[in-house]
Formats: structure tokens, C-alpha cells, sequence
């Protein structure tokens, strides 16, 4: 099959590969790129463990196309941490136990940071609405929504 | 194995390569690519359009015309479609809305098509690069329909006359045990003058609930005023019994959830 030409920036990185058409922009993130923060759980866009942010928005690159995505601007968990410091919201899950297998944390963090993005002071409803595409089969979602709502906190009072 | 992408910058152009066999038109991409994630062999590539007026909202003097590319959560931010926003919503959660197009709503079969409910209730118009048609005709007929959907277009309902209830287990986001949208006119005395009802999961489709219309005609909206369309709502359903409900399920509830809707 003929080779197609993508281009994207990759928190912040640009990025240029040749990929199948017709390629999930999952696929092609973790196994061409070699960003494997986005997890594949069901390829049918109920899981969440996908979920990365795309112009701002939140997706899920299992159903998304990757030439779809030319020009685009693209964030994963992987881009977060910066110089080695946690993101405030991987500390938050770390800290709150949010994360026990890890599978569908990279896809919660991508749901949360939207939110906190548009909305840094969120409701406990505004949380479980964000976080309401993403499945976790460990914790029982009560520790994710405690630690959005405690990351948010912190980031308030860092800004004050 | 990956299925080839096939983009153009016209719908002209896109629905002439749709004509081949297995191409399917790529969308929001929340069904079909899912289908062709499935290993959906009737599927042999995806055929898009770029064209820019499939993705813009235009409102004028009451008249809504939505293009097909818009999605759920462009519908349920935009300022003058306050009224659709609940509608919209009911698709999905947060990341599929961002991905759901207006246009793969209308193909969306039971227990999907929330939106298309909507659409249904306010008797739209879908526009094709093939000409124009009811939605009630269009639905009736999708299966066979191999235009591209560019647009639907409607009336925005006077304040206060349209509604919309989706019914799930799972809150907030969770599949339809069935949904309801009605929109009401009423008389100078308050009764009923003209009323349409759509309903999401009582048959393979959105259907009309044409009995309970009628039956509403020259009623007030009160317990005793809706009793005659209550009792005929389940007129002409037929609904599938799925993992979320039975058939049998959803026809006990729908007289109980369509009284709560007209009465709220
Ligand atoms: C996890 C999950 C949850 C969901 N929850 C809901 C829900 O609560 N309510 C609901 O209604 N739906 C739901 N859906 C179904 C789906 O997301 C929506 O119905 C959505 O609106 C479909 O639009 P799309 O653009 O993604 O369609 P696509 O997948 O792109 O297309 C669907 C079909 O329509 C055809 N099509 C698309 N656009 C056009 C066009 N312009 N012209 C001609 N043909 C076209 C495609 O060829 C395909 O056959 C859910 C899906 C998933 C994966
Ligand atoms: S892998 Fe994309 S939603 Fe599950
Ligand atoms: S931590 Fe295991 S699925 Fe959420």
C-alpha cells in the first residue's frame, strides 16, 4: 500500500513519518513514533485509554485518522513532565492513588487536563462529567476525581 | 490492515470516488472507524470532504442550517442553539462529542442517535449533493442512500417548545434506553395546537410518535390532558432488546418518561 506523508507537532516537537493510509493516529503515535503514553484498551472508542489532545481538544486516537491530523497540534501524557518535574497532575494521581495498573491513567490525565485548562476551578460534577469517556477497572474512580480536584487546588493556590 | 483515506477539497469530487464499492464516507470516524477497527470486511476505504461549508453553523432570522462535519460539542457551545446544547450533549462523553458530526448522527442506528431525535422532532430538512429531503424520509431510506449529507436544516423552536430527555443507567454519559424530543405549539387557551414527537430507541431508528401526536391535539398539558396520548405512545414502536434494555423494558417506559417530559 502506498505510503502517505503526515506531519504534526507532538508536544512540541515536530513530527514527520510516512505511514499507511488509513493509519490510527494510536497507531501510528505508538508504534511509529514511539510515544506509547496513549494505550490502546478497546480500539472502539469506549475505554478512553487512548485519549490525547488534539488543537486543544480531547480525542481518541484509535478512531481518529493520522493524516487527518496533518498540521495539527498534538499533546500526550509523555509531554507533560517537564525537565524531569512531574506535571501538578501526575502528582496529584501519585499522591491521591489514582493510578494502580497505570493502563488508563495517561487517557484520565489527557481528560483532566482539558478540564482544568477551560475550567481551573471545577466542580466535583464538572470532574465526573470530564472524566465520563474514560473506564478504570482498578480504583474505583473516587481517588482520579479527588486528585483532578486536589491538582486543581494546588494550581489555584499557586497562582494566588 | 490499514484502509486507504481518500480526501478532496470538493463534496463534488468526494461523492463521485464514493460510488465505489466499500468506500464509506469518514465522518466524525466514531462509528466507522470503529467498525473497520472490528475488522468490518464491507469496508474497503474511507472517502472524505474538506469542503469548508460542511463544518460551518449558519443562522439567520430564525432558519438553522448546520454543515454535516459540525460536531456535538460545536452544536452544544454555540450561543444561539442554547436550546439544542441538551440535545447534543446526550451524545457520548467529552471526547466523542468532539469527534460526532451532525452528519454520522443521521446514520447512527439504535441504540445511537440521540441527536437525530432531535433533528426529528424538529422536522428538519437534510441536505445532500444529491438534493433535499424531509428527514423522515431520509431516515426511512438511509441504508440506500449513498449521497453525501452536506446540511440539515430547521425552524429554531419558539422559547420554551422544544424538549429533549435521553434515558440511560449510566450517568453522566451512558448508551439510550430510549430517548424523547417533542416540539409543542399551544393555542391562546394553552391547549396543544401542534405537537411533534420523536423517539430514539423504539424501533431501529428515530421514529415519529404520530398516535400520541394527534391524541395531544386541543389538550392541555396536565396529567388528565395527556392521559389519551400516553395511552396511545406505544403506537407503532418496535424496539430492540439489547444489552441496555429489553424491548418489553422500554416499552413500559416510554408512556412513564414521555408524561414526565410533557408535564416538566
Ligand atoms: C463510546 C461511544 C459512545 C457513543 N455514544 C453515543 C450516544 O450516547 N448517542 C449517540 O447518538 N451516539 C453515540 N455514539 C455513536 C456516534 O458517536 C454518534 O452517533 C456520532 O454522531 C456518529 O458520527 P460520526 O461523525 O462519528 O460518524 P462516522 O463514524 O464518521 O460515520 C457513521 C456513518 O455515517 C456515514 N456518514 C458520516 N457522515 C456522513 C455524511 N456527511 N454523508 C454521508 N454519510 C455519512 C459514514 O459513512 C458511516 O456509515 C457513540 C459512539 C461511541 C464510540
Ligand atoms: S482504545 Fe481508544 S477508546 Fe479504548
Ligand atoms: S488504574 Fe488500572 S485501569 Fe485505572
Amino acid at each position: 500500500m502506498a505510503k502517505v506523508p503526515v506531519q504534526f507537532t507532538l508536544n512540541g516537537a515536530e513530527k514527520a513519518e510516512f505511514i499507511d493510509s488509513g493509519t490510527t493516529l494510536l497507531h501510528a503515535l505508538r508504534d511509529k513514533i514511539g510515544d506509547t503514553s496513549p494505550k490502546g484498551g478497546c480500539h472502539q472508542g469506549t475505554c478512553g485509554a487512548c485519549s490525547v489532545i488534539i488543537d486543544g481538544e480531547l480525542r481518541l486516537s484509535c478512531l481518529t485518522l493520522a493524516e487527518t491530523c496533518n498540521g495539527a497540534t498534538i499533546a500526550t501524557t509523555t509531554g507533560l513532565a517537564e525537565g524531569g518535574v512531574l506535571h501538578p497532575l501526575q502528582c496529584a494521581f501519585l499522591d491521591a492513588f489514582a493510578t494502580q495498573c497505570g493502563f488508563c491513567t495517561p487517557g484520565m490525565i489527557m481528560a483532566a487536563k482539558v478540564l482544568l485548562d477551560q475550567t481551573p476551578n471545577p466542580s466535583r460534577e464538572d470532574v465526573v462529567e470530564a472524566l465520563s469517556g474514560n473506564i478504570c477497572r482498578c480504583t474505583g474512580y473516587e481517588p482520579i476525581i479527588q486528585a483532578v480536584l486536589s491538582a486543581a487546588r494546588s494550581n489555584s493556590q499557586n497562582a494566588a | 490492515m490499514a484502509l486507504a483515506l481518500q480526501t478532496f477539497a470538493t463534496v463534488k469530487d468526494a461523492g463521485a470516488a464514493l460510488k465505489a464499492a466499500g468506500a464509506r464516507y469518514l465522518g466524525g470516524g466514531t462509528l466507522v472507524v470503529r467498525a473497520a477497527n472490528e475488522g468490518d470486511v464491507s469496508i474497503s476505504g474511507f472517502i472524505r470532504s474538506t469542503e469548508p461549508a460542511l463544518s460551518i453553523i449558519r443562522i439567520s432570522g430564525g432558519e438553522v442550517r448546520i454543515g454535516a462535519s459540525v460536531t456535538m460539542a460545536a452544536v452544544a457551545r454555540h450561543p444561539d442553539l442554547a436550546t439544542l446544547a441538551h440535545a447534543a450533549r446526550a451524545v457520548g462523553g467529552p471526547a466523542i462529542r468532539n469527534m460526532a458530526s451532525v452528519g454520522g448522527n443521521l446514520f447512527a442506528p439504535t441504540p445511537y442517535g440521540d441527536f437525530t431525535v432531535a433533528l426529528l422532532a424538529l422536522d428538519a430538512t437534510v441536505s445532500t449533493d444529491d438534493g433535499e429531503l424531509p428527514i423522515e424520509t431520509f431516515l426511512a431510506k438511509r441504508e440506500s442512500n449513498h449521497a453525501i449529507v452536506t446540511a440539515v436544516g430547521f425552524t429554531l423552536p419558539k422559547e420554551g417548545g422544544f424538549r429533549f430527555l435521553k434515558v440511560s443507567r449510566v450517568k453522566p454519559k451512558g448508551i439510550s434506553v430510549l430517548s424523547i424530543a417533542t416540539v409543542l405549539e399551544h393555542a391562546p387557551d394553552g391547549t396543544v395546537s401542534s405537537a411533534r414527537i420523536a423517539l430514539g430507541c423504539m424501533a431501529d431508528r428515530p421514529i415519529r410518535a404520530r398516535a400520541a401526536e394527534k391524541a395531544l391535539i386541543g389538550r392541555e398539558l396536565t396529567s388528565e390532558g395527556i392521559a389519551p396520548a400516553l395511552a396511545v405512545a406505544r403506537d407503532g414502536t418496535s424496539p430492540r432488546t439489547d444489552p441496555i434494555a429489553s424491548a418489553w423494558y422500554r416499552n413500559e417506559v416510554l408512556p412513564v418518561h414521555l408524561g414526565r417530559l410533557l408535564l416538566a
